[in-house]
């Protein structure tokens, strides 16, 4: 085994790829879980977006437009859950599955005639000399757009929840949904938003994965990553830089563990494989464990309403 | 009664004709007609049921009337949702506070507002009025962490900052001390003499005697009677609002007996965020006793309900039934040594809304009345279990076979408070026996309470209702953020001795302070 | 303009139709999907739904399959249900049931080339304890740390999936198997095979422990304190907690059951059908299983039903694919959408709808 292969400048570098996809979509689904909204259907999403994507970055040979198409459709996908849980009041664990099985599915068939083929490619970002500084050049100014627009979506995000009144009604929307209706707030019409902003979230983090990162299509290739970033938003409590922190880390864990594969460690391939996904569970234990000293801290709670479906007559 | 004023229209602020609203099973409002001047105190009076929260909900454009008009200030007045009513001038404190937990002061003002200033002014702002009107609070704290009558100063005050013309509060008092209810007074009288008209819905007839210019009664969703609360006996009003004679129950009188129930150093730390601790409980009931405990919600009264029944474990030996300790036994076995409890909650704590009357009846009846061998269930004995209190305690259902929800709240009382009598307990907890259930069927509840005690079980009511606790408990404790006062006797209690145990103030000394 | 009303009882009409309703939806849907793909709507439904029973070429052959198909799917969904029930969800099924399976395999591959009647039952005893021990996992981790069990359960398929992969490449590989990956054929080793009872049947050993399933939760949530307390617990928490549930055993319990069913249902499958530990030895039952038990309203029976009608889709649309050339993709997408109409149609249990005049602002 050869650990001086693995350079700690690459690896950092690659990790913050790694965690782009994730990112995106824990982003997204902690505004849904913000206005009180559970939508386990975020791996279905994730692969939709993917296949939608890669699809029409193939057919008209812009990764642009395909990054569009990918929104569009995880978009769309998540609009059905939203129709389901928020008109029709159906269960939203139930719903959420249905949307992750059901994406499966469509994406798999969508995705038929699109296996093998590489799509087209995208430029890093020219950053022009910020890129010749020494470590922090090819760390932190070698990425393709994707990667800094998805930063910057995350400080948007913060900024909106935090300064502006739609983020303080999506909150109390997620914290009490009687009383926000009784102010005059549209509970349905403010998290039908909510579900298709995360929906369109997840869609570009599943075709950063297939333009991008991989870059290939395949079948089911979000391998987990949509459940992951559902693990990501409880570890963050519902806080969009904690929700950067925990994509980071999960990204290092991921590019840590190929890294080892790759320089040969003595560990079979398959037990480092799934090491992302015990690290993911050990981290949900620890956040999730009662504190000691009684009271848990309100402002690390998951929103009051998250789940709970919302009729007007009630 | 006639109403006199409906001629003088055009100097009133808000005038209602023939407002109807009908929901499926139920006339909420029945052709109801009013009228309320600018800078009067007008009283809404009515029993739980009666309609007083269907009628406001459509002047605040909440819910839209099947038939009727309003007319605000000379135009016709047909608020679409709350942001019109607002718009217009109208503005209201609900019962159930319409606040967001995890929002501090600020924000939550802020969701109520139209166009709220930016969160700095904002906040000055609040400071201000909450100065002038003699609501202190702080803007940054988080709503979770306040009391009841802080959270209503929230949304007065939230009120207040849109300059209402007319404010309506539904139920203000039924969460505040006697202390707290009269700040509340000094307030609504300095708005009203600054011109704002008020609407006041309670069934309390003392504080509109006290408070109110002009009272609309409604009873079963029609208007029945208008009149000047100050000239009329709370008697001649409360038959307005019952609309028959009530049945007043009979306390025969004890001597005392051996301790059936004793709870000792109790501590239990607050199980939510927003939760109460209990802290330092120390209480015992004699057989025979009713021990009732007062106090404003959230002060700790689900949690001791809890920690007697069971649903919460502490240690052994802090909670003892006749000298046997069972503090670390579930609800279960204190069942199966008498103990038996009634939570406030009907849908969702004392009752599963959507199991029929026969599941609900061996949700805790299995123990007792064996309604399950070796874990196997006897539904035929179940279904007469259930059978039996309907019929002794009149709960009106189609049959056992139907949902707990579709039950009328009083008549699931009936049956959630007859499931655990009829099981003959030796101790019996029972939170809010009463809450939002008619007046007969009230008296009905407390009756069978009093009956039970006579037999010999000691018994613990947990009430909000004040007057509910002096007419049949036996002694008085008050909880105060999650401590129980030492308990007294009923007979010599006034009201402002009562406010000062809910107030906190402990012992004699501590009164003559604050006195 | 459409609004919906709260019944005041669930109609017990309305939780009966729903499920044919969402199922003719779904062929509706589907075919509208088929005549997308290019292929003729009727004739795809048909292949689909009835010519695995009744073709004259093929039903001999697909007859059988209906049991092995929805032996492992009944008996995963009968467990999920009482969870379902109880608030419990446990998704990982597809990880019970893989570890049930190396679990079930190992023990009889350490026998080899032992003959024994007692080898079986002792494999049966391991699929069930490998799936138990699975979902423990996030049974503990609920109980003791409030983990999410969704979350965990879910995360532990993958895991599951890298030791099988493990497993079939490793451990468990068939030492004369000239390098090939997974593990012996447990077909060609007599006292480890689950063989049909009555030859060509499809009736295994998983069929008879899939009835027996049924038969037990039916038992249990008609005339057992323990189903009362699932279905309290899942409707109202409080309410059970106020009738002596303890939410602790409960949980366990029910991932319990479930991973042990799972567990189960993994070991049958590759002893009998499967025959071998292999890489690509999973095929989506435990998701699949999801829906079955919703299809079934979390109901035993129902469950049954729902069952043989969710392997009817995979066999049609096999025999879709072999004769039509209807992409596999397209029968998982139509199982999700059946599911997605199910929801939908739900509504119309615990809601009446209301066709309103549009009031006048």
């Amino acid at each position: 085994m050869d650990l001086s292969a693995i350079s700690p400048t690459l690896l950092i570098a690659s990790l913050m790829v790694a965690a782009t996809p994730i990112l995106l979509a824990a982003l997204g689904e902690m505004v849904v879980e913000k206005s009180g909204v559970l939508n386990l259907g975020v791996e279905g999403m994730m692969i939709t977006g993917a296949i939608c994507g890669f699809a029409i970055a193939v057919e008209t040979g812009s990764p642009v437009v395909g990054f569009i198409a990918a929104a569009v459709g995880g978009a769309v996908l998540s609009l059905i859950f939203g129709i389901l849980t928020q008109y029709l009041l159906s269960n939203q664990v139930a719903t959420g599955l249905a949307l992750t099985l059901f994406g499966l599915g469509l994406s798999s068939l969508m995705g038929q005639s699109y296996v093998g083929i590489r799509p087209p490619a995208i430029d890093k970002l020219n950053l022009g000399p910020l890129a010749d500084i020494p470590f922090f050049g090819p760390v932190l100014f070698n990425h393709d757009l994707m990667v800094y627009l998805t930063l910057a979506l995350c400080v948007g995000i913060w900024t909106v929840l935090k300064f502006t009144r739609a983020g303080l009604i999506l909150r109390a929307v997620g914290e009490n949904h009687d009383a926000a209706h009784a102010l005059g707030y549209k509970v349905v019409k403010v998290r039908l938003m909510a579900i298709m902003f995360g929906g369109a979230c997840a869609g570009l983090g599943g075709a950063y994965l297939s333009l991008i990162r991989v870059p290939q299509w395949t079948e089911g290739m979000t391998a987990g990553a949509g459940w992951i970033a559902l693990a990501i938003v409880v570890f963050a409590s519902w806080r969009p830089l904690r929700v950067l922190l925990g994509a980071y880390l999960f990204g290092g864990v991921t590019v840590l563990q190929l890294n080892l594969q790759a320089a040969g460690l003595a560990i079979p391939v398959e037990y480092l494989s799934m090491s992302p996904y015990l690290i993911t569970i050990a981290v949900l234990v620890i956040m999730s464990a009662p504190r000691k000293g009684g009271k848990a801290r309100a402002s690390l709670a998951a929103p009051a309403c998250l789940g709970r479906a919302f009729h007007a007559s009630n | 009664m006639t109403n006199d004023r409906l001629n003088t229209a055009g100097e009133d602020l808000l005038t209602i004709a023939g407002l109807t609203k009908a929901y499926p099973g139920v006339v909420a409002n029945d052709q109801v007609s009013f009228s309320i001047r600018p800078g009067e105190v007008h009283a809404l009076l009515g029993e739980n049921g009666a309609g007083k929260s269907t009628l406001v909900k459509m002047i605040y454009g909440l819910v839209k009337p099947d038939a009727g008009t309003m007319t605000l200030k000379g135009a016709a007045y047909a608020p679409a949702e709350p942001r019109a009513a607002r718009a217009s001038g109208v503005a209201m404190v609900f019962q159930h506070f319409s606040l967001f937990e995890a929002l501090n002061v600020a924000e939550n003002i802020a969701l109520g507002m139209e166009n709220p200033p930016k969160m700095r002014d904002l906040a000055a702002r609040i400071s201000e009025v909450s100065q002038n009107y003699g609501l202190p609070l702080d803007p940054d704290q988080l709503v979770g962490d306040l009391s009841a009558g802080e959270r209503q100063r929230v949304e007065i005050i939230r009120c207040l900052l849109q300059n209402p013309k007319l404010l309506i509060m539904d139920e203000p008092t039924s969460v505040l001390t006697p202390q707290e209810v009269a700040v509340l007074f000094q307030t609504l009288e300095k708005l009203r003499g600054e011109g704002c008209s008020i609407l006041y819905i309670s069934h309390k007839l003392e504080e509109i005697r006290a408070l109110c210019d002009h009272a609309t009664v409604l009873r079963l969703g029609k208007k029945v009677a208008t009149c000047n609360p100050r000239q009329e006996t709370a008697r001649a009003m409360a038959e307005m609002m019952v609309g028959e004679t009530l049945h007043v129950p009979q306390k025969v009188p004890r001597v005392p007996q051996d301790v059936a129930l004793k709870i000792a150093a109790l501590d239990v730390p607050a199980r939510t965020a927003f939760g109460t601790s209990l802290k330092g409980v120390d209480m015992s009931v004699q057989k025979g006793e009713i021990l009732g405990v007062g106090g404003v919600a959230g002060n700790g009264q689900d949690e001791l309900c809890s920690v007697i029944s069971g649903e919460i474990l502490v240690a052994a030996s802090q909670v003892k039934l006749a000298g046997a300790p069972v503090g670390d036994q579930g609800p279960n076995a204190r069942r199966a040594l008498g103990l038996l409890a009634a939570p406030e909650e009907r849908l969702g704590h004392a009752a599963a809304p959507d199991m029929s009357l026969t599941e609900n009846a061996l949700l805790s009846g299995a123990v007792r009345e064996g309604l399950e061998r070796k874990g196997m269930i006897d539904w035929g004995k179940t279904r007469s279990f259930a059978d039996k209190i309907i019929e002794r305690f009149d709960v009106r259902t189609p049959s056992s076979n139907t949902a707990a929800r579709a039950l009328s709240g009083g008549n699931l009382q009936k049956f959630v408070v007859g499931r655990e009598i009829m099981q003959n307990p030796a101790v019996l907890v029972i939170n809010q026996p009463t809450w939002g259930v008619d007046a007969s069927a009230a008296a009905a509840i407390r009756q069978a309470l009093l009956d039970l005690a006579a037999e010999g079980a000691a018994i613990v009511v947990i009430s909000q209702d004040l007057d509910e606790l002096m007419e049949i408990s036996d002694r008085f404790a008050a909880l105060n953020e999650g401590r129980l006062s030492p308990p007294v006797a009923t007979s010599g209690l006034d009201v402002e001795k009562i406010g000062l145990m809910l107030g906190g103030a402990q012992d004699t000394e501590d009164m003559q302070v604050n006195a | 303009m459409i609004t919906l009303e709260k019944r005041p009882e669930p109609s017990k009409l309305w939780t009966a139709i729903t499920p044919l309703l969402a199922v003719v939806a779904t062929m509706i849907a589907g075919g509208i999907m088929f005549a997308i793909l290019g292929k003729d709507p009727l004739v795809a439904i048909r292949t689909i739904f009835w010519d695995p029973l009744f073709h004259e070429q093929f039903a001999s052959f697909s007859r059988p399959q209906l049991l092995v198909k929805a032996a492992p799917l009944i008996l995963i969904a009968t467990g999920l249900a009482m969870g379902f029930r109880a608030g419990v969800w446990n998704i990982g099924a597809e990880g019970q049931y893989i570890m049930g399976a190396i679990c079930g395999a190992a023990v009889g591959l350490a026998f080899y080339p032992t003959e024994s009647f007692i080898i079986f039952p002792l494999m049966i005893i391991a699929g069930a304890l490998g799936g138990f021990l699975w979902a423990m996992i996030p049974g503990i981790l609920k109980v003791k740390f409030h983990t999410n069990e969704i979350l965990v359960s879910l995360l532990l398929v993958y895991v599951a999936e890298f030791i099988l992969a493990s497993m079939a490449l490793g451990t468990l590989r068939n030492p004369d198997g000239n390098g090939f990956p997974g593990s012996r054929n447990l077909k060609e080793y007599p006292s480890a095979f689950n063989a049909d009872l009555i030859p060509n049947t499809g009736l295994h050993w998983g069929v008879v422990a899939a009835i027996v399933a049924v038969i037990f939760a039916y038992v249990l949530f008609s005339k057992h304190m323990m189903g009362f307390h699932i279905r309290l617990a899942g409707q109202a928490p409080k309410a059970a907690r106020f009738g002596g549930v303890e939410p602790a055993r409960l949980i366990l319990f029910c991932l319990g059951t479930s991973g042990a069913l799972a567990g189960l249902a993994g070991m049958f499958e590759v002893s009998g059908p499967a025959g071998q530990i292999s890489i690509d030895f999973n095929v989506g039952y435990g998701f699949t299983a999801i829906i079955v038990a919703f299809l079934g309203r979390l109901n035993p029976i129902g469950i049954l039903l729902a069952g043989l009608l969710m392997a009817l889709t995979y066999i049609g649309g096999e025999l879709a694919s072999f004769m039509l050339g209807v992409p596999t993709a397209a029968i998982q997408a139509f199982q999700g959408m059946l599911l997605f109409f199910l929801l939908a149609v739900d509504v119309l249990t615990s809601y009446r709808i209301k066709f309103a005049k549009r009031e006048a602002a």
